[in-house]
């Protein structure tokens, strides 16, 4: 009895061995890379390919062409630095504050900045819209009618600075709460006043953070596209705007393309460059033990109470003003002209599920959320599918993936409307095709997904699967009970970024999605776009529940992520 | 020279430093010993005016210093973990000071060599702090300390991070260091054989407080009280009661002590009996013997630590076997 069994145990062994020769180590990572490599070919590397050779077709160099793409080039830089600067400008304090003091709810105000990121562009152009906006909050309270926010270049600024400045403090509140204080002291005690420490100490040592910081915000800011459209107006045209604007409303694809050729390279540059100086920061971060107290002069008391009151404001006012606005009737409705009624209404809510003959759809508005969730869900999977087998391989790297894996990252350095432009030129036939969208959307997720899966998956200990089999664990159950708890959240957490990055997707989809299937954003971006006090309130709604579905995601994706893997 | 009078401080609520006074004279190396917490760092970045105390005065030269701040003071401070500059050249870090003072370069470069030459790290100039090991980046630091030709040199637990055989060869180099220079020095640690090795003169800090303060041997010889005797672990303290003129009783046996304290009889009493034998008395006639059964023996090179079942220890050349019972003569001192 004893000897059939352990025969049978050598037999089943045996076979277990004869597969893993026939699947050589080779095969399978062919087998794990073929589909996302597929996928990138067609919806990245071919469209890109696309962009390229119609940029070297001679008619997209005309003079007109090419007076366009100056303009826009210069005013992309010309906001882009601005926008830096004076996110440095608040985000450096803000940065000092939190890496230097304790005070009574530092953890909420610290994440309170970091919601906008989070973000989709339209929510954020939206809120500043209801607070600052000519129907907005500010505008019926305090009725000046010099003011004008919306269509100045304020706006983007200040929209820009909403976003990013949760980057400067994070990487460079990072940098600075990992000083050792001891260097402090020690230059102080070698007869360095506070200035010359930190001219000579701090300054130096926080110079790359800076640096990456600095460049990571002029990036963004850079290929910022709905804060633009949205606050900034017809106006104001950047590279990225003006993709849209050539593509969609002149239908001049040529120089669509060169904008997008133009966008492309000064992006990869500056990708390169922060990718150096992210290399060398990271070099000598070392976590330390932490050096924060509470304010106790006079003057560290005033710094911290108005710091915080500043930051309060600035990133709770716009978005608090959404939910607000889109429950308050604050002027005439159409046809009602001096009877302004002020006062509570759940109307803009309740006509969003209304066909309107005057409507900009042909559909409900509350069409858009149901298609908006069915782009999500398409992503989620699409995304999963692809993102599983190139983070299983991208856990256990080889030489292959070593090559494999910037290339995979690529699409994240190339802008959403570029992205959306690419699928114009080559899949112009099928734009009819709502399943265009969960495409797009899944290229832009894709980065965002692989780098949430491969640490968990790659963070699973080989010697944890050996234990569990040693105890008789079969492969079956090995996975069951080892690998699946693990990877679980991070799958979770990974579809919940999919999700959201669909959600919120504005710059490809406004280039892409068929009138009859907007998105959330994009009926947003019409309502806004439209006259009309009801057409406004909806447009807050829909931006209201665009909030709520993106809050409630970065609280799922806060949950279940992996601490500190965390990379923008 | 530097005068510690009655510093208080005390962090949220809690006492941290309890009427510290103390002097350190000129030339003279002061180490403060105590378990860690206890208030030794603290106290170094009060001297070094990095911190404020909530009470008390520190004088140099009989000047207060209260208004000085840290960066005028011209005290040197050597950290645990090195505090060198990671952005620096070796050469900058040992430069740093002379920078601050604006001294000349030609100046500044004839100094910077020949004080890595004095911690003989002559050919390392321009290399970068991340390519040196430990001991090499403290050397360093001392360098970097001493260009600005200090008046007090301190030193926050200078050793702790290097092992063993590096701390023994850096610590009697310091030694020298210090006696060639003259440079009045603070040295804070918690290892009793650092402290015992370059001290003139040792504090022990207990609980915010200086519970004894004299020369190494002095202190090795006459702790005066049961936490010292513990702290530097002298030997068995025995709770005794006075049950006649120099004659205690303890759950070990009655032992006779000559004390120099008063006692009346009926007082608790802490004894120190020391784990080495008295050689100079044999057991059968001594007054003041430890006895038991003898449950280990450790081996320690050039003796054997013999733990007997009642808690005892005793230092003997040849080791006995465990179950033995054994008496063993020792030397008993009264802590009051």
């Amino acid at each position: 009895m004893n000897q059939t069994i352990n025969h049978g145990d050598i037999e089943s062994a045996e076979n277990i061995k004869k597969l893993r020769v026939l699947v050589s180590p080779w095969l399978t990572r062919i087998l794990l890379w073929s589909l996302p490599l597929a996928f990138l070919l067609f919806a990245f590397f071919l469209p890109l390919s696309k962009i390229l050779l119609l940029t070297f077709n001679t008619s997209a160099l005309t003079s007109e062409n090419l007076r366009i793409t100056n303009y826009a080039l210069r005013f992309t830089f010309y906001q882009a630095i601005l926008s830096t600067f004076i996110t440095l400008l608040l985000g450096l304090p803000s940065a000092y504050l939190f890496a230097h003091y304790d005070f009574r709810g530092k953890a909420l105000l610290r994440a309170l900045t970091a919601v906008p990121f989070m973000l989709p562009t339209v929510v954020v152009a939206a809120g500043f819209n209801a607070l600052l906006g000519p129907r907005g909050l500010l505008h019926t309270f305090l009725p000046l009618s010099s003011f004008q926010f919306i269509g100045t270049l304020s706006a983007i600024l200040i929209a820009h600075v909403f976003y990013n400045t949760t980057i400067i403090i994070r990487i460079v509140g990072s940098a600075l709460s990992s000083l050792d204080p001891k260097l402090e002291h020690a230059a102080r005690s070698l007869g360095a006043d506070s200035l010359h420490v930190w001219l000579n100490v701090t300054l130096p040592l926080l110079r790359p953070s800076i640096l990456a910081s600095t460049l990571l915000v002029f990036l963004f800011d850079f290929t910022s596209f709905g804060v633009i459209l949205l606050l900034g107006g017809p106006q104001f045209s950047t590279l990225e705007v003006e993709i849209y604007v050539q593509a969609v409303k002149q239908l001049n694809l040529p120089v669509a393309a060169l904008l997008a050729v133009i966008q492309l390279i000064c992006t990869l540059v500056f990708s390169i460059l922060y990718t150096r100086i992210a290399a060398r920061f990271t070099l000598q971060l070392a976590p330390r033990s932490t050096n924060k107290r509470r304010p106790k002069t006079i003057r560290e008391k005033i710094f911290v109470t108005s710091l915080c009151l500043l930051l309060s404001a600035f990133f709770i006012l716009p978005l608090a003003s959404l939910p607000i606005r889109s429950l308050f009737r604050l002027e005439a409705d159409r046809g009602q002209r001096g009877e302004v009624q002020y006062g509570f209404t759940t109307d803009y809510y309740t006509e969003l599920f209304v066909n309107r003959r005057g409507s900009v759809f042909y559909v409900p508005p509350i069409q858009a959320t149901i298609n908006s969730l069915g782009y999500a869900g398409g992503t989620v999977v699409l995304s999963l599918l692809l993102g599983f087998p190139a983070a299983i391989a991208l856990a256990k790297p080889t030489h292959l993936e070593k090559i494999l894996d910037p290339l995979i990252m690529l699409p994240l350095g190339s802008s959403a409307v570029m992205l959306g432009l690419g699928f114009i030129i080559s899949y112009g036939k099928w734009l009819t095709s709502p399943l265009l969208v969960p495409f797009a959307h899944t290229l832009v997720a894709l980065p965002f997904v692989i780098r949430t899966l491969q640490p968990a998956i790659a963070s699973i200990p080989q010697r944890l699967r050996q234990a569990a089999s040693s105890l008789g664990a079969s492969p079956f159950e090995v996975w069951k009970n080892v690998d699946l708890p693990i990877i679980r959240r991070a799958t979770l957490a990974a579809a919940t970024f999919a999700f959201t990055i669909s959600l919120g997707e504005f710059g490809a989809t406004l280039l892409i999605s068929r009138p009859e299937y907007p998105t959330i954003p994009v009926a947003i971006e019409r309502f806004l776009s439209q006259p009309g006090g009801l057409n406004y309130g909806q447009s807050m709604a829909m931006a209201t529940i665009l909030l709520l579905l993106a809050t409630v995601s970065i609280l799922v994706i806060e949950k279940f992520r992996l601490p500190d893997t965390g990379e923008f | 020279m530097l005068e510690v009078s009655n510093i208080f401080k005390a962090y949220e609520g809690k006492s941290l430093l309890n009427d510290i006074s103390f002097m350190v004279a000129e030339g003279e190396t002061v180490c403060l010993l105590g378990a860690s917490g206890s208030g030794k760092s603290t106290l170094l970045r009060i001297i070094s005016g990095l911190e404020s105390p909530d009470a008390g005065l520190i004088s140099f030269n009989r000047l207060d210093l209260a208004t000085t701040p840290p960066h005028l003071r011209d005290f040197g401070l050597v950290f645990q973990d090195y505090a060198l500059f990671p952005h620096l050249s070796i050469n900058d870090n040992v430069a740093f000071g002379l920078k601050m003072r604006r001294m000349a370069q030609e100046e500044i470069n004839l100094r910077v060599g020949s004080l890595l030459e004095l911690v003989n790290l002559k050919e390392f100039g321009e290399r970068k702090i991340l390519d040196l090991s430990g001991g090499e980046q403290q050397r360093v630091a001392l360098a970097r300390a001493l260009a600005i030709r200090p008046r007090l040199l301190m030193f926050d637990e200078p050793l702790g991070a290097l092992d063993r055989a590096l701390r023994q060869d850096l610590l009697n180099e310091l030694r020298s260091i210090l006696h060639r220079t003259n440079i009045p020095a603070i040295y804070v640690t918690h290892d009793q054989e650092e402290a015992f090795t370059i001290a003139d003169r040792v504090l022990i800090l207990h609980a915010g407080r200086i519970i004894r303060d004299g020369i190494p041997s002095e202190v090795w010889a006459n702790p005066e009280s049961a936490i010292v005797a513990e702290f530097l672990g002298l030997g068995n303290l025995l709770d005794g009661e006075v049950i006649a003129q120099n004659q205690f009783q303890t759950e070990h046996g009655s032992f006779t002590v000559r004390c120099a304290h008063k006692h009346s009889k009926g007082d608790k009493v802490h004894l120190l009996a020391r784990p080495l034998p008295d050689e100079s008395i044999c057991v059968e006639r001594s007054r003041n013997v430890l006895r038991g059964v003898v449950s280990d023996v450790i081996f320690q090179q050039d003796r054997f630590k013999v733990i007997l079942d009642n808690g005892i220890y005793v230092y003997l050349e040849d080791a006995p076997k465990v179950g033995q019972k054994i008496s063993v003569s020792v030397k008993v001192e009264c802590l009051a």
